[in-house]
């Protein structure tokens, strides 16, 4: 059952990732993108992370992926693009790295799933959201600051780099910006 | 109990999509998409990895690439829209001002 489930998220994760990449119109891959997240934190419900499956559905699919659609429409592209010259070299680099990963996994055998004795548990007595909070206002709460000063200066970077120049005798295409969070 | 080596092999998969998007497509937009793609695959290896060592942290780092990956978003949009507004493309082979 168990199996199962991690064959169909797993099976729709990697065709929609593929999509991603081959399709065509910007719109098609940002959906198929749409699609891999939700089946992602599917894979974290099995994983028994059910904070993180909330948080990627929440901060991946309602606001990256929305920001993405917003500037993809806002551009209003010609499907003209095509794959890139360079891409033999692509090809020969994505063989190579699939041959050493198939080499090193057929040479090291299957790993029997190890259980260490880690310091906190995510299945202890608390709950998921809760195990994750403790850690995170502890022993991560500088990480945690630097994360807020980080979300801080991508507000202002974007802000800066989006807004139209004032007095600038470049084309106005009156494009406004919008911001995650 | 799924054995970790299942979710390492799919997010290697998922990984090497990402590269190849990278190394292979033109429009500007979707390189970044490809960016998201390895990102979620370095995700899903650390939740798998925190799971099977029932240790927290992976978990807590996750959130950590959660929050780079907005901020790199919102700038890398930022970024796209104002190479719009000066070339009137986002084909990254007609941007060739640091070529030469």
């Amino acid at each position: 059952m168990e199996l199962a489930f991690f064959i169909y998220f797993a099976g729709v994760i990697a065709a929609t990732s593929v999509l991603v990449v081959a399709t065509r119109n910007p719109i098609y891959s940002a959906i198929a993108l749409l699609i891999m997240f939700f089946h992602v934190a599917g894979l974290y419900v099995t994983l028994h992370a059910e904070f993180l499956a909330a948080v990627q559905i929440i901060v991946y699919a309602g606001a990256i992926l929305v920001l993405y659609l917003f500037v993809v429409m806002l551009l209003n592209l010609r499907q003209d693009d095509r794959y890139h010259r360079q891409w033999p070299i692509a090809a020969a680099v994505g063989v190579t790295l699939v041959v050493e990963a198939l080499i090193l996994t057929v040479m090291k055998g299957w790993t029997t799933p190890v259980v260490a004795a880690g310091t906190e548990t995510t299945v202890g007595g608390t709950s998921n959201a809760g195990a994750i909070g403790d850690v995170l206002y502890s022993t991560y709460l500088f990480p945690f600051e630097v994360a807020s000063l980080i979300l801080l200066v991508a507000t202002i970077g974007a802000i800066m780099l989006a807004k139209k120049d004032i007095g600038g005798d470049e084309p106005q295409i009156n494009i406004q910006h919008s911001e995650p969070q | 109990m799924i054995p970790l080596s299942y979710y390492l092999i799919l997010s290697g998969i998922v990984f090497l999509t990402g590269v190849v998007g990278v190394l292979l497509r033109r429009n500007i937009i979707i390189i970044l998409l490809s960016v998201e793609l390895m990102l979620n695959a370095t995700n899903i290896n650390f939740v798998a990895f925190s799971q099977y060592f029932h240790d927290v942290a992976g978990q807590v780092f996750v959130f950590f690439a959660l929050t780079v990956a907005a901020a790199e978003v919102a700038v890398g949009l930022a970024i796209i829209i104002a190479l719009y507004r000066a070339k009137s493309t986002i084909n990254i082979d007609e941007l060739q001002l640091l070529k030469w």
